[in-house]
């Protein structure tokens, strides 16, 4: 019998163009999405060597980190008005489809590749974008790339990589209820922290995993970047071939059977050999509250905020005193005396149709507290209409959210969308960064879910115990 | 991009680990379509009050590090958005080299990329040339061919590079142009797909 694969291995084997010895493969890249802010300069470096796009077929661009979020007609902002006009003019040059801010196919890059079915099992996909891992969720082989790496891209269609050494993320048990997927990656790097992903293409595996929806494994991939990790996938199932079933960019009849049935194919061979393994139980996740200024800094919601005091490593006592200061918390504080400004449901971690209808159940017939300014963005057009057929839009503007049209938004503050400085924000979103929600804001990232019952309560709570306590 | 052969410069220590692309350059100014003028955002956040008057609570605006051109980082330096700003910025301010002892992967392809050199040595062999450079005027010298780093009292490290990527940065190629010359093999393979 043949030498068992991952799905990392057999990808990569079928992409390769060429090889040879002391030198990065040189791989084919079949899907090639593109955004505003990461792409100017390289359609300007294509023009400058008077270079042409190789594939326009297969990139497709659209607009998401500076677009308005309402009003979206008048874009006041000259300079992002400017950016979005390049990437238009560029588009048009070039021959590539563009959903514009005007276009009902609008949305942010990683949540409409799946939702058109561009994104398939088995594919390569490059995006000038570090999220690019969240298409992973469908056993495509995704990272994000720099804007010389796009160039390239454009110009090529093909892209140097070094074959990436394997990492298995295995998961055993099951999510207890009120526990998300996002509790679950955060947990993940929280016990292994930030960089243990690095150098390497990760594969999530094991019941837990295979039991997720599409848009819960989405949620999962996309934050692999945040443990280092360039790309993150999962083997297809059954659950993989139903989602895509139907979507526009995918084949129908019998040529879906036959699409199908590779994608099924490409699975992780039983008895295959990753280079590195980690392993996490998923019955011990608890709903996690971010407490830090980068994703690993962070604690289940029972818990409480470190005392640097407690760690002997100079530097890491350093970093965990750092991070204290910025977010202005106190050693050992509860994280559930923790009181919010902000709070954001949405980006391309969690802005998808479940994502929303989650919130929506916690919110439903209760109001935000106080003056707090809650924000629903849903990651495309598609999904806000969606939303709006099942009037998931009524309960949140009911409840006092503000509903919004797509894009990153309050991820990472382009638009108007700020946390103004030392605000607090509970967020979906998958960074913490110092300032990356404004300058001088503090981020806590959350499920929906938490996001939204810390928007009922005014500061952190239990989630589980939160639907408990009102019969929800 | 321009070849870089060797190096020698003056030292700016950053003490700090998981330094992610948003400090390295902050949102607000990934707006623009240009890919020159990055290096007065620099830090932008770390280095300048919400008036735009520089703190000097931060070491890059202590005037002892004017001048500099080696960057030396902490672990899993620039972590986070793929955003090729942060390399630009890094570059335009004027550092052509960036010593960590970890990087993240896509913000050391897009260092390649543009002719800065980067390059990975141990947390004792860093934090040691950190300690020296916060206490002195610290110059190292960098040796590509060699791949060595040497400062002037005779300490000296070696590093590993990809050969490919030392390969580009000592040529200073065109990406582009050495991939169109596979051409053929790209268009053999598209048809063998079709
Ligand atoms: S939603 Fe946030 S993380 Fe996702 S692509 Fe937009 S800016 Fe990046």
């Amino acid at each position: 019998m043949a030498q068992p694969k991952t799905i990392i291995d057999k990808i990569w084997e079928q992409h390769v163009v060429h090889q040879e010895e002391n030198k990065p493969d040189l791989l084919y890249i079949d899907l090639h999405l593109i955004h505003e802010v990461t792409s100017p300069q390289a359609f300007e470096g294509l023009r400058m060597s008077n270079r042409n796009v190789r594939r326009p077929e297969n990139t497709y661009a659209t607009m998401d980190h500076n677009v308005p979020t309402r009003e979206r007609h008048i874009i006041k902002d000259a300079v992002s008005k400017k950016q979005m006009e390049t990437l238009k003019d560029n588009c048009t040059e070039f021959n590539i489809p563009l959903a514009d801010i005007h276009h009902p196919d609008q949305g942010i890059v990683h949540v409409i590749g799946p939702e058109l079915g561009l994104t398939q099992p088995g594919k390569t996909i490059v995006c000038g974008d570090s999220h690019t891992s969240t298409h992973g969720a469908f056993g495509a082989l995704a990272f994000g790339i720099g804007t010389s790496e796009v160039e390239h891209v454009l110009a090529t269609q093909s892209l140097w990589q070094e074959t990436p050494k394997t990492l298995q993320v295995h998961v055993n048990g099951e999510l207890g209820t009120g526990v998300t997927s996002k509790d679950l990656i955060l947990a993940i790097i929280a016990k292994y922290g930030v960089r243990f992903g690095s150098g390497y293409v990760m594969e999530y595996t094991g019941d837990a995993i295979h039991s997720l929806s599409m848009e819960e494994r989405m949620t999962i991939c996309n934050m692999s970047i945040e443990a280092g990790a360039r790309a993150g996938l999962i083997s297809p199932d059954n659950i993989t071939v139903d989602y895509l079933k139907g979507k526009r960019h995918v084949p129908g009849g019998a040529a879906f059977d036959e699409a199908a049935a590779e994608w099924l194919n490409l699975a992780t061979d039983e008895g295959a050999q990753y280079d590195a393994v980690v392993e996490i139980d998923a019955n011990e996740v608890e709903p996690q509250v971010t407490w830090g200024t980068n994703p690993s800094q962070c604690v289940p919601v029972n818990g409480s905020v470190p005392n640097p005091a407690d760690y002997d490593n100079p530097n890491d006592k350093d970093e965990v005193e750092r991070a204290l200061i910025y977010m202005d918390l106190e050693p050992e504080q509860a994280i559930q005396s923790i009181p919010i400004e902000h709070v954001f449901i949405g980006s391309c971690t969690n802005s998808r149709l479940s994502d929303l209808r989650k919130a929506a159940d916690i919110v439903k017939g209760k109001q935000v507290s106080g003056d707090i300014q809650a924000l629903v963005v849903p990651g495309s057009q598609s999904v806000k209409d969606a939303a709006e057929k099942e009037g998931l839009d009524v309960i949140f503007k009911t409840a006092g959210f503000e509903w919004r049209d797509a894009g990153c938004s309050m991820c990472l503050a382009m638009n108007d969308d700020i946390v103004p400085p030392g605000e607090r924000c509970a967020s979906t979103s998958n960074r913490n960064f110092e300032g990356r929600q404004g300058n001088g804001a503090r981020t806590h990232l959350v499920s929906p879910e938490m996001a939204a019952a810390a928007a009922i309560e005014g500061y952190f709570v239990d989630v589980r115990k939160f639907t408990a306590a009102v019969g929800g | 991009m321009e070849a870089i052969i060797k190096h020698e410069g003056l030292v700016y220590p950053l003490n700090r680990a998981n330094v992610d692309t948003d400090q390295i350059i902050p949102k607000q100014f990934l707006k623009r379509i240009e890919r020159q003028g990055f290096g007065q955002f620099l830090f932008y956040n770390w280095r300048f009050y919400e008036d735009g008057t520089p703190r000097d609570d931060f070491s890059l605006n202590n005037p002892k590090y004017e001048g500099a051109s080696i960057l030396v980082g902490g672990e899993n330096f620039g972590c986070g958005s793929s955003r090729e700003h942060a390399p630009w910025a890094i570059q335009d301010y004027g550092f052509k080299v960036v010593i960590a002892p970890s990087f993240a992967d896509i913000f050391y392809n897009n260092c390649v990329k543009n002719g800065i050199l980067p390059i990975q040595l141990t947390s004792e062999e860093t934090q040691a040339m950190i300690k020296k450079a916060e206490e002195t005027n610290y110059t190292l010298s960098v040796d590509l061919p060699e791949q060595t780093v040497k400062d002037e009292n005779g300490w000296h490290a070696t590093f590993d590079i990809p050969s490919y990527q030392k390969e580009m940065l000592l040529n200073g190629w065109d990406e582009i142009a050495v991939t169109l010359t596979f051409e053929e093999k790209i268009n053999a393979f598209e048809n063998s797909k079709a």
